[in-house]
């Protein structure tokens, strides 16, 4: 059986990873990622782990490297944050479009400048058209599991597309939490050796990544999107078949105490955990409150989406990103437009805080849920409520 | 590839639009981007081939009476052969 041990969610995620037989990683060090990496290297050097580690001179050269690795049929994992993952931004569409089945974790950073190493989610929105999968996590245990789960489902010969799994940098990424890892047997039944339809073989050699006039170009688009979309039932079904094998089970929109709830927050990612203990202290003064989380990002779950939210009056969407100069914060701006066409929508009230670092404690959580249902009823001239700044 | 390209759907492309097929560009029509094609009087011709070397497509063939033409699926009107050509064989024309 396995056992419940206390470490590091970074080292934690190194594990799964070395677990998950990983042909090759090939990362460049940032904070708050650094760790992760880190301890991949060690694994490596001291044996323990038998990959390719192909230390490189950027993140736009690891997600390089990432792209000749996969398209070997080599399992592959990077890992990046905050700038890390913009200077890979080119690469990043590459990976998808060219259906490259590579996992990789972003430790949700801000971006600069003010410099900021603390996190927000303004490098994950940022990367939210480039055709990869993205999952959230909320603590050390989700990151392993979703972890292991990446691997399968880029893999699935009916996904092949790259998968990240963002965690907050620090708030998850550097806390010491009770981690339960699997036995190696377990992933082993668990995850099937990747079968790489299309490899680089000399044998029969293929071309990647190549021109595509206008007569084709939209052709490979829409199949590229139709694909990315049709990758939810893949995802569905892995996380239903990790919940039969290790007992818990992840879904794409995560709903706390929604049940007979008039009015949802919506968070993604680690503030979510407080916003929990929010939750239960206004459930305990008789308020109708529940907390949903948005844990799969891309594909949109619209379907489930729409579902958790079609019997409430009020929605309150808390981002940790800017669009700047636009509709108020990424998250906010898709579930308006996801809930648009039907019905019976509920008033919609958009925050952003938790910026760069910024905690947000139950208190907080308690202003912005009391006040996005004051204006609910009264109405706002604002795209978007900031919280927590100083006038 | 048994379509031409303007006839296979978004269904025909392999994953990731990966080709398997070598030399399938051959199928890619540069033609179209003609705004001019070139019209031959052979009468001047000496055969001499200069056409043939400078045309960037390398879409000129020799003809089964030796003359050099040039194949329109490729030829991008470019009008280098017009300007080499010492005897003024070839004169471009508006499509
Ligand atoms: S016009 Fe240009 S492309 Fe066409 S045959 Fe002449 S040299 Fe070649
Ligand atoms: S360059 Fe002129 S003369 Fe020479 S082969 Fe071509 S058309 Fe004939």
């Amino acid at each position: 059986m396995a056992q419940r041990v206390g470490m590091e969610v970074s080292v934690a995620i190194g594990e799964i990873v070395k677990l998950a037989n990983t042909d090759v990683v090939s990362a460049y060090p940032i904070t708050p990622q650094t760790h992760i990496v880190e301890h991949l290297a060690e694994l490596v050097a001291d044996g323990e782990l038998d990959a390719e580690y192909i230390p490189v001179e950027s993140e736009h050269s690891a997600m390089s490297a990432c792209l000749g690795s996969a398209a070997t049929g080599a399992r592959t994992f990077t890992a990046t944050a905050g700038q890390g993952l913009e200077l890979m931004h080119e690469v990043l569409y590459v990976a998808s479009s060219m259906r490259l089945p590579i996992v990789m974790t972003v430790a949700n950073r801000a971006l600069s400048s003010p410099l900021s190493v603390w996190s927000d989610h303004s490098d994950a929105m940022a990367c939210r058209d480039t055709g990869w999968i993205q999952i959230f996590v909320e603590n050390g245990q989700e990151a392993v599991d979703n972890t292991l789960c990446a691997f399968r489902i880029a893999e699935d010969n009916n996904v092949l597309l790259p998968v990240m799994i963002h965690l907050d940098g620090f708030h998850v990424s550097h806390v010491i939490e009770p981690i339960l890892l699997p036995e190696q047997s377990q992933v082993d039944a668990f995850l099937p050796k990747n079968n790489y339809p299309l490899p680089l073989d000399t044998d029969k050699p293929v071309a990647m990544g190549d021109f595509g006039p206008p007569v084709i170009y939209t052709e490979a688009k829409w199949a590229q999107e139709v694909n990315l979309r049709k990758s939810k039932e893949t995802i569905l079904k892995v996380w239903q078949e990790f919940g039969k094998s290790f007992s818990r089970y992840y879904k794409p929109v995560e709903c706390y105490r929604c049940e007979d709830a008039d009015t949802l927050l919506l968070t993604m990612g680690s503030y979510s955990e407080t916003a929990m203990t929010t939750i239960d202290k206004m459930r305990g003064e008789g308020k109708k409150i529940g907390l949903i989380r948005i844990r799969l990002w891309r594909p949109f779950p619209f379907e489930e989406f729409r579902q958790a939210v079609k019997d409430i009056k009020t929605l309150i969407v808390l981002d940790r990103a800017i669009s700047f100069g636009g509709p108020g914060g990424p998250v906010c701006s898709e579930i308006r437009s996801a809930l648009y066409s039907q019905n019976n929508r509920p008033e919609i009230v958009s925050f952003i805080g938790g910026l760069g670092g910024r905690d947000i404690t139950v208190a907080g959580f308690e202003e912005i849920i009391n006040s996005g249902m004051e204006i609910a009823e009264t109405g706002s001239d604002n795209e978007f409520e900031i919280f927590g700044v100083r006038e | 590839m048994t379509k031409k390209e303007d006839e296979l759907t978004w269904k025909d492309l392999e994953i990731g639009a990966v080709i398997t097929e070598p030399g399938n560009a051959s199928q890619y029509r540069t033609g179209d981007w003609r705004t001019q094609k070139p019209v031959h009087d052979f009468s001047r011709c000496i055969k001499c081939g200069l056409c043939m070397i400078y045309c960037p497509e390398a879409c000129r063939f020799q003809n089964k009476e030796g003359y050099f033409e040039a194949d329109l699926f490729y030829c991008k009107g470019c009008g280098i052969c017009y300007r080499e050509c010492p005897t003024m064989v070839i004169t471009m024309e508006e499509e």
